[in-house]
């Protein structure tokens, strides 16, 4: 490799620009003072405490968990056999249907928030759950439908027709041939919908309502009134199971996965 | 009747064009036909046809006296070998062939013994375990072939199986092929643009010009008696002279000069054509068949030099052993002989 000194600094320059401040607010996280202030004095794990004590900030949790698996597994349901589709055949206006389905990713998320809470919360009345698991689910599904559209890229169709002509019917080739040949696409899909409904803000932020309210927006509403280390805490936590489920993705399918 | 029939078949794509355009095709049990032909003329789309990928606009498509038109690809029971060779990327050799077994419900024991059989006689014993990507080229190929023999196909396709091998490799497999499919007995279409390859693997050729065959026969046949002017040209014929009949075996070229033939046709006009190998080199004018003119170009092919001489029937192409070295510029008399004349 070329080695070049100059370049060098540079990285590190953007890797700690880009670090330091988790690191700081990791560090702050465990400060006894009541209020985030750096450098900390004394040490204590009681934010941490007040994380899981919390009834808000585990209904929230446990919301924005169920939210985002539903969301990505719907997301991966529509996503996939719409990737295969439009990888598959030639139609008219193909060139549209894929410009269309990837729309959600250049329109603003407020957008969005605001088009259903316009159109499908006010008008048709859609209790707030769902509402939110809609809104969660328009923010994912450009996710698995691109990745997996360019996992289907490399997959060459011509075993799919061999499978066909050795018996297999057109279903059953999809789940036993195209789909174990694209499953590292769908992970990634999998993570990328799951970590972007997860963390989604301006969406949530429209859709909850009373006593509701994802992760993201119960974070929000806390530091509104309280600039305590919790936040901090809560971080430190995110980021700790960001880091076990990139760990376990580069473990089983490679860094790689996400990149394609 | 035949046990395959491709009857009146009409193909056409999105574009109003006809790609094949009326095929018909009898092909006898257990015999290998090849596919021949320029590309682009409908070889693929053919086998497409037979494999069920594409329902023809016109036409109908028996096996064994069924009509087979329009049964889904996975009741065919055929097997297809791309060029690609298409094997499951996420499966082993072993898995590989066992998946068209394993979907008929087989017990596991036959199965196995099936698998181990067929790749007993595909020479890919001691590979069962490795994945298409661990495999040469030849291999995959061989697997592609087992995996299709192995579910005992009415018919087996193969799409320029060959192409992706290096010249040794294909000389290998074409034998291989062929001892397989014979002992075997599984009829065979095999698609092919090389003609030497074509030649040597099959019992029939079918020579296909943009959507139709112009000659259905055996490869010597076919090499020896091209019946169109399209099939002597792909298969290496030169020299074509405008005839008008005078009398049985006996031709008038433009320029008024009689050729005597040993071939005879019905028709009053015709063309006279004649490999540049069979034209003879001649000290003078003396006897029949003979043209005189200048040699325009030389070209050197390494066992004999190639003539380009213009006559008065146009420019005619000679081969000639490089004994006796001709320059350009100088006068030779041509004779083609009476039987090697080919009317078409
Ligand atoms: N899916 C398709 N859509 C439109 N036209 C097609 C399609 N497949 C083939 N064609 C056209 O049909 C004609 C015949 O194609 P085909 O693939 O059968 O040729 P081939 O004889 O197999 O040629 P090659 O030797 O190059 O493989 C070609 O002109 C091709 O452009
Ligand atoms: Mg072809």
């Amino acid at each position: 490799m070329l080695k070049n000194k100059g370049l060098t600094i540079f990285s590190c320059l953007v890797f700690a620009f880009l670090f330091l401040p988790l690191l700081l607010m990791a560090v702050t996280a465990f400060g006894e003072a009541s209020t985030i202030t750096f450098p900390i004095e004394g040490f204590t794990l009681k934010w941490f405490g007040n994380v899981f004590a919390s009834n808000a900030f585990m209904e929230a949790l446990k919301l924005s968990t169920v939210l985002a698996l539903l969301a990505t597994l719907l997301g991966l349901i529509i996503g996939i056999p719409a990737a295969y589709a439009l990888a598959r055949y030639t139609m008219k206006g193909k060139a549209f249907l894929k410009g269309f389905f990837l729309s959600p990713t250049i329109v603003p998320g407020i957008v969005v928030g605001y088009a259903i809470y316009q159109f499908v919360v006010v008008s048709l009345r859609m209790p707030i759950f769902e509402s939110l698991l809609l809104g969660h689910f328009l923010v994912v599904l450009p996710y698995s439908i691109r990745i997996v559209s360019s996992s289907l890229e490399q997959f060459d169709f011509s075993i799919e027709e061999v499978a066909w002509t050795l018996g297999c019917n057109k279903w059953k080739t999809f789940f036993k041939i195209v789909i174990p040949n694209i499953t590292s696409g769908i992970s990634a899909a999998f993570m990328l919908s799951f970590i972007n409904s997860f963390n989604n803000i301006p969406v949530s932020m429209f859709l909850s309502g009373p006593g509701v309210s994802t992760l993201p927006t119960a974070l929000m509403n806390h530091i509104e009134y309280n600039y305590d280390p919790t936040v901090s805490a809560i971080s430190v936590l995110l980021m700790l199971a960001t880091i076990a489920i990139m760990f376990v993705v580069e473990k089983t399918l490679g860094i790689a996965a996400f990149t394609k | 009747m035949a046990f395959i029939q491709l009857k009146d078949i009409v193909v056409r794509y999105h574009r109003k064009q006809n790609v094949l355009k009326g095929l018909q095709l009898d092909i006898q049990k257990g015999e290998l036909v090849s596919l021949l032909g320029p590309s682009g003329c409908g070889k693929t789309t053919t086998l497409r046809v037979m494999a069920g990928f594409i329902e023809p606009q016109e036409g109908e498509f028996h096996v064994n006296g069924k009509d087979l038109t329009k049964v889904p690809v996975h009741k065919r029971n055929f097997g297809l070998v791309f060029q690609s060779y298409a094997l499951f990327p996420h499966l082993t050799v072993e898995d590989n062939v066992a998946f068209g077994l394993k979907l008929r419900k087989m017990a596991k024991e036959e199965i196995q013994k099936k698998v181990r059989s067929i790749l007993e006689v595909c020479d890919l014993v001691g590979l069962e375990k490795r994945f298409p990507k661990q495999l040469s080229g030849g291999q995959r190929q061989r697997v592609a072939l087992a995996r299709a023999l192995v579910i005992e196909p009415e018919l087996l396709l193969l799409d320029e199986p060959l192409s992706n091998l290096d010249a040794k490799l294909r000389l290998h497999m074409r034998v291989e092929i062929k001892r397989i499919q014979k002992k075997l007995g599984i009829t065979t279409i095999f698609v092919t643009h090389d003609q030497e390859e074509c030649f040597s693997i099959s019992d029939k050729v079918a020579v296909m010009n943009e959507g139709v065959i112009e000659q259905y026969d055996t490869p010597e046949k076919i090499y020896t008696y091209p019946k169109t002017e399209f099939v002597a040209r792909f298969i290496g014929f030169e020299n074509f002279i405008c005839f008008q009949k005078q009398q049985p075996h006996c031709y008038m070229a433009d320029n008024k000069a009689l050729f005597i033939t040993d071939m005879d046709i019905e028709q009053t006009t015709c063309k006279g054509t004649i490999r540049p190998d069979d034209i003879l080199i001649k000290e003078d004018a003396e006897g029949g068949n003979v043209v005189t003119g200048t040699i325009q170009v030389r070209t050197f092919l390494g066992k004999s030099y190639q003539y380009e001489v213009k006559t008065d029937l146009g420019v005619l192409v000679v081969n000639a052993a490089s004994e006796r070295i001709y320059e350009t510029g100088e006068t030779l008399h041509l004779q083609l002989p009476a039987n090697k004349i080919i009317l078409v």
